[in-house]
């Protein structure tokens, strides 16, 4: 498995390998079939195993989500997906009243192996209403687990990995990132462990998906200052890999987390505090938390842009926390 | 269709009807009777009748714990739909899903669950159906094919989509039945759901209980065409109008619908045309009815008359159906009694069932 692939052919891969190992695995969508995927992320899956277990579902999210957690119930394994993440939004009840709450509703008796598949995030003038990184919509819903992949082997392991969990398991995958290159790895792929990016002394730096790319930018560049950043790839949000960030943090005493999307109620906001709660001892300066504007997504790219934390922001920000 | 339903039941066939835009007290005399002499008894009508009475018995005990405020939250009751619940879920087999609406009781035991657990659940008790995690609006027993009743208005829905595709998938000629109110014909869930379950031809039937008031609001208020069947045109696929107070035609609609679906042919969507003898909550007095309205349904009682039925056809005399009665009474009461003595779940049960 070394051949290069893009992250768009690394999500067809695994559900294509998902599709061939196990029966119960189907997938189903808006054009997830004979298109091959809005963003041609399950090209060529309709044509290998057939309308049976690759379905194109009418423009319907509640039903898309309702038909997995119906399925799922029954004992199949499906893949939904609802196109642009932001979309989330028009079927909210299917995923945060009935798909994170029905094993517990039921007192265990559902088991739920339900994978939702959404395209995340901002960057390519989609405008406020397709741009949203919305997996901070569901932190704050017990029951779900998110995956938030920020790179080629990451969309392949991640991606299997949610398929195999016996758990619901929202997948975000960034938009911006699927024509991205690189290699995917054998197994085993598992949820909840974080990946330490690049190694570093002076300041621990936490971000997802676009954003882990423009921290290791600013990793660049701030090695010429001399200062040395630790980027760590949380890589999923729920099940969150504390642990690595408390060691890492326990090394630099200095905590910045990087996030798309606005700053309130989000993950970044969220490690923060249980970091500083619990590892409050470790701390030199105050932790930062660096995210989006708080206003929506705009389309023109020079606000877009200004919308989002860029390298600089990030060089910036390190560059203080080691100042002070 | 077997001979003789249609004279029971009417199939929407897109503008012949007349029947549309009726009040509620119209709708209340929709049908003559077919006379009890008629009729033929199935053999297992004791259980039927049994079933009807457990439920009966069960939402009036049900009503006195809220009542007495030994029970926490609302409750939604269903005294007067029993008919719907039990004709449909008489014809269900291992294998068969079901799902329900908040007013699920009836469907709930008529489809197998345990009284006591059911009792349970709604005490919060840790032998309740779902270990006391869930409470009157939400009831499951997998085993038993109840993949769970649904506090959402039409949630339900779109979930038994999904249990409908697995037994497409699977071919294994299992049918997802899905009970739903009037009301939740104006959700967004319960087209979405129509229009899949028709593209995809999945073994789903939708069985609206029009009770004909969607909260605390008649159906003609709030919903512009409220021949609810008629609904079904839309999607391509048959809508079956039946008496809802009337087991056997219930069950013969069903039967119908199961059948088609069994074999492959497509999703049917059922309205039953029934009413609810209590408000639609616990807080409701249903003072928006108007006068002798109840009254007009009280005497359509699905109960008596499935008990005519059976007299007319002279396989219980009145005196064993009286003795019936007290029979399933003492048997609820005793469920109820035995819920009771269990225990509420420890508080460190909190966090168990989040995630496998």
């Amino acid at each position: 498995m070394t051949a290069e692939l893009t992250c768009r052919e690394a999500i067809a891969q695994a559900i294509a390998d998902e599709l061939a190992s196990d029966p119960d695995v189907i997938l189903f969508g808006e054009d997830v079939g004979a298109a091959g995927g809005v963003f041609k992320s399950t090209v060529g899956l309709f044509e290998r195993f057939g309308p049976e277990r690759v379905r194109d579902t009418p423009i319907s999210e509640q039903a898309i989500v309702g038909t997995a957690i119906g399925a799922a119930m029954m004992g199949l394994r499906p893949i939904a997906e609802i196109m642009f993440a932001d979309f989330a939004g028009v079927c909210f009840d299917q995923l945060a009243n009935q798909l994170a709450k029905y094993r517990y509703l039921t007192g265990g008796q559902a088991c739920l192996p339900v994978t939702v598949r959404m395209a995340n995030g901002a960057g390519a003038g989609f405008g406020a209403q397709h741009s949203q990184a919305t997996e901070n919509w569901f932190l704050n819903v017990p029951g779900l687990k998110i995956a938030v992949p920020g790179t080629v082997e990451d969309c392949y392991g991640l991606l299997r990995a949610a398929v195999r969990d016996d758990n619901p398991v929202l997948v975000f995958e960034h938009k911006n990132l699927l024509g991205l290159k690189g290699t995917v790895k054998k197994g085993p792929y598992r949820l909840g462990e974080a990946s330490v990016v690049r190694p570093g002394n002076d300041v621990t730096v936490v971000a997802t998906q676009q954003m882990r790319h423009c921290a290791l930018e600013a990793a660049d560049l701030l090695a010429g200052d001399g200062i040395e950043i630790e980027v760590i790839d949380p890589r999923t949000l729920v099940p969150f890999d504390d642990e690595r960030v408390a060691e890492s943090l326990a090394k630099t005493a200095r905590l910045l987390v990087v996030q798309e999307g606005p700053p309130c109620g989000g993950w970044g906001a969220s490690l923060i505090a249980r970091m500083t709660s619990n590892h409050f001892q470790c701390f030199d300066v105050a932790p930062r938390l660096l995210a989006s504007a708080e206003t929506p997504v705009p389309f023109a790219a020079r606000l877009e842009e200004a919308w989002m934390p860029g390298c600089a922001d990030v060089v910036n920000a390190a560059r203080e926390l080691v100042a002070s | 269709m077997r001979a003789g339903v249609r004279e029971r039941h009417r199939r929407w066939d897109g503008g012949k009807e007349t029947l549309m835009n009726r009040t509620s007290s119209e709708n209340s005399v929709a049908r003559p009777a077919d006379s009890a002499a008629d009729r033929q008894l199935p053999p297992d009508w004791h259980q039927l009748l049994r079933s009807m009475l457990c439920i009966r018995y069960f939402e009036d005990q049900v009503k006195a714990l809220f009542g007495s405020g030994l029970v926490r939250g609302s409750t939604h009751l269903c005294q007067g739909q029993e008919a719907v619940a039990v004709g449909v879920c008489s014809l269900l087999t291992p294998g068969d899903a079901m799902t329900c609406s908040y007013r699920g009781h009836g469907a709930v035991l008529a489809a197998g669950a345990a009284m006591d657990a059911c009792f349970g659940e709604i005490l919060g008790r840790e032998g309740g159906l779902c270990k006391g995690k869930s409470g009157s609006m939400h009831l499951a027993d997998f085993d038993k094919g109840i993949i769970g009743s649904n506090a959402i208005v039409g949630a339900q829905l779109p979930i038994s989509l999904g249990a409908g595709l697995a037994a497409q998938y699977r071919k294994t000629g299992k049918v997802s039945v899905a009970f739903t109110g009037d009301g939740s014909t104006n959700i967004g869930a319960f087209h979405e759901t129509m229009n899949l379950a028709a593209v995809w031809r999945l073994p789903v039937v939708v069985v609206v209980e029009n009770n004909h008031y969607g909260e605390y609001s008649p159906l003609a208020a709030t919903t512009s065409v409220t021949r609810l069947c008629g609904r079904a045109t839309a999607y391509g696929m048959p809508g079956l109008l039946v008496d809802g107070n009337d087991l056997l035609a219930v069950r013969e609609v069903a039967e119908d619908a199961i059948s088609r679906a069994r074999a492959g042919q497509g999703p049917t969507l059922i309205e039953a045309d029934t009413y609810r003898h209590e408000g639609h909550s616990r807080s409701d007095p249903a003072k928006y009815r108007p006068a002798g309205e109840l009254e007009l349904w009280l005497a359509r009682d699905p109960i008596p008359r499935f008990e005519e039925v059976v007299l007319a056809a002279r396989a219980a005399t009145r005196a064993d159906l009286a003795s019936l009665r007290d029979g399933t009474k003492a048997d609820v009461e005793e469920a109820l009694e035995r819920a009771k003595t269990w225990p509420e779940p420890p508080a460190n049960r909190l966090y168990e069932d989040v995630y496998r």
